[in-house]
């Protein structure tokens, strides 16, 4: 093990996958010479040259389109995005090309590129650089979406995704990227797909990806003293969902609230209450709760942006309604 | 003259050509009798392009066309049965059915693919070349294009970075003088839009896209260039869309000068009369009817195919975790 942060864990993941299969490129703005805007991908081009580490032109379109073809005919590409704001330009790739092809052509393309972005507000960055456009992705059908929220994570799961013959969507969190943790040596992937249970709880489940992991953990801590048992899983991926990990826990403790960053209506949470219906409804006592953003523009000032965003309190409050 | 076709290249242009010709007036026939299925965007006058552009190229190389591709998918060397059953969504078409007329693909072939968001080809063939390029192989992308696409947004961008990078990819502007109907002087400023090539590095040649030899030299040298390292280049063929838009099209905007001006210089017949003096009219009576039965044949198969059947637990179908 060794105690790393957030972005260095990444930027392991990628310089190992790198090393290891040459058909691996990163791309993106500012990624080459400058390390990335979040230094994700310092000292790559230094290590492995211009051919395979890419400065771009600021073309969000075409480097999506490019990296759909390119990882059809041999490549592995990572492209960065800098910002999940960003992404409604990347949409027509990801929606009417990349997603498509392997179903439409049969089975004769492969497709193994991941799209690395990172979103999410807090920062106070604006409302057009602090978006979590998650939901948005994970309607997409053929595409995967994984958001981890600690650096083991982070390494295991972009290994993964690299080595993935699905396109990936590997979702960051600006806040995530200097937390610290413990990651384990040498080539450890972590599947995509499987949710992990992170605080064993008997009341409530909460289930949570990305920086609202943390956001959970310690609603977790606040409900102790409250007297409540919170049980915590990080879902990790949000497509292809762990939905039986779900249901064990629903089983176990009959309550669940779920948290998004991004917005309510249509949003990642909305899925996961009509899964959870689907799937444990006879499990339940009470409704499930959903903690999202607001339907609204991210604000820029401190006050107005710390009020509107999901928190601890916020899901503390929701759970605590939910038992009542 | 450098890069011109052997006349065996160009015979097999001309019979190529043929079989295209013959798939779009079956289409026609079909469509009239109400056996088509969506829209079909024929491409008769046009098949020069399609079919002498790709003829240039090597199997390993790939291609990017549009949602007018048929001249393309016979072209770059599919044959024609596994068109027209995808066209009439059989089991046994290219793709199972599952792709229909506008995204045919021939991953084998090099045909990847057709693509019915006009414009898309263009970095589809970019990344394909990046890739290429990464990859060391040696091949060439190659896009063809509308002078629709030509105006779209993500073209600036693909080709920008198909210029700085020197990517090995040749774009094919097909311009056939409309858009969707919109005439090409009330889409873009300047009539040639290859100029624009300049500020990407690129060369850039302007063709008779109805003269088989003439796109066949043009499309080589930039080919072969490409192939060298020396980057992407452009080729932009003047050419007519001699039976408008689609199946769908309800005309009225076309001249009918303009129509009747055009056919007369149909491909076919250039490269007909062109290959006259050196093979005879016996060979090309011979090519002709054999192309015809050739298609003929292929419509008769596939029109008997059976269809496929719907299912959603499916090896490549990884759409399907959630229901
Ligand atoms: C992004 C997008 N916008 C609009 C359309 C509708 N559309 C289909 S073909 C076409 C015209 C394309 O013109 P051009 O590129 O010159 O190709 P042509 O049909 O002339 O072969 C339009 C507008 C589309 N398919 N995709
Ligand atoms: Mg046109």
């Amino acid at each position: 093990m060794a105690m790393m942060r957030y972005a260095e864990a990444l930027n392991a993941a990628l310089r190992e996958e790198m090393q290891a299969d040459p058909s691996v490129f990163v791309f993106g703005e500012d990624i080459g010479r400058y390390g990335g805007v979040f230094k994700v991908t310092k000292g790559l081009m230094e290590e492995f040259g211009e051919t395979r580490v890419r400065d771009t032109p600021i073309s969000e379109q075409a480097l999506t389109a490019m990296a759909v073809t390119a990882a059809m005919t041999g490549t592995r590409p990572v492209l960065e995005i800098m910002y999940a704001d960003f992404v409604p330009l990347t949409l027509d790739a990801l929606v009417n090309q990349a997603s498509i092809y392997n179903y439409i052509w049969n089975g004769q393309v492969k497709m193994p590129f991941v799209l690395r972005t990172q979103g999410g507000g807090g920062a106070g960055a604006g409302a057009q650089h602090s978006k979590s456009l998650d939901s948005m992705l994970a309607h997409i059908p053929g595409i995967k979406v994984v958001a981890p929220s600690t650096p083991a994570d982070a390494k295991g799961m972009l290994k993964a995704a690299i080595r993935d013959d699905q396109p990936v969507v590997f979702l960051e969190h600006k806040l995530l990227y200097n937390t610290r943790g413990e990651v384990p040596e040498g080539d450890v992937t972590v599947p995509l797909g499987k949710a992990a249970t992170l605080r064993e709880g008997s009341d409530i489940s909460i289930f949570a990806t990305s920086k609202m992991v943390v956001e959970a953990l310690k609603a977790a801590d606040l409900l102790a003293a409250d007297g409540v048992s919170a049980e915590i899983v990080d879902l990790r991926s949000l497509r292809p969902l762990d939905v039986n990990a779900i249901v064990a826990s629903i089983a176990k403790t009959h309550h669940a609230v779920v948290v998004n960053e991004g917005w309510r209506f249509c949003g990642y949470a909305a899925e996961l209450s009509a899964t959870i219906m689907d799937h444990a409804f006879d499990e339940l006592d009470a409704p499930v709760a959903r903690v999202t953003l607001p339907d609204m523009p991210i604000p820029y000032s401190e006050p107005l942006e710390t009020a509107m965003l999901p928190s601890a309190e916020k899901i503390r409050t929701a759970a605590l309604k939910t038992l009542k | 003259m450098k890069n011109t076709p052997s006349v065996e290249q160009h015979l097999e242009i001309y019979r190529r050509m043929l079989l295209v010709r013959h798939l779009e007036e079956g289409l026609g026939t079909l469509h009239k009798e109400g056996r088509t299925r969506g829209p079909i965007h024929r491409c008769d006058g046009q098949e020069a392009v399609g079919v002498a552009a790709t003829a240039v190229l090597e199997a390993g190389d790939k291609v990017a066309t549009t949602h007018r591709g048929h001249a393309v998918y016979i072209g770059k060397g599919m044959a024609v049965h596994p068109v027209v059953a995808e066209i009439f969504g059989r089991a046994t078409g290219a793709c199972g059915g599952r792709a229909g007329h506008m995204l045919v693909a021939d991953a084998e072939k090099g045909v990847i693919g057709g693509n019915a968001i006009v414009g898309a080809g263009i970095p589809a063939a970019t990344g394909m070349a990046l890739s290429m390029q990464i990859l060391g192989t040696g091949n060439v992308a190659m896009c063809i294009f509308g002078d629709g696409a030509a105006q779209t947004g993500i073209c600036h961008e693909a080709m920008n970075m198909a210029g700085l990078w020197k990517l090995p990819v040749v774009f094919v502007l097909e311009h056939n003088q409309f858009g969707l109907t919109v005439p090409s002087e009330v889409q873009s400023p300047v009539e040639d839009l290859s100029i624009r090539a300049a500020g990407y590095a690129m060369p850039a040649e302007i063709v008779d896209g109805n003269d088989a030899v003439a796109v066949y030299r043009a499309v080589s040298a930039m080919v072969e260039r490409a192939r060298r390292g020396e980057g992407p280049g452009m080729v932009e063929c003047k050419t007519y869309r001699i039976e408008g838009f689609s199946t769908s099209d309800m005309g009225g905007y076309q001249k009918p000068e303009d129509i009747a001006a055009w056919k007369e210089r149909d491909p076919l017949l250039v490269s007909r009369k062109a290959l006259l003096g050196d093979v005879g009219e016996a060979k090309l009576a011979e090519i002709e009817a054999a192309a015809k039965a050739e298609v003929a044949e292929a419509f008769e198969t596939a029109l008997s195919d059976p269809m496929p059947e719907f299912s959603l637990d499916e090896a490549c179908n990884p759409y399907s975790e959630a229901h």
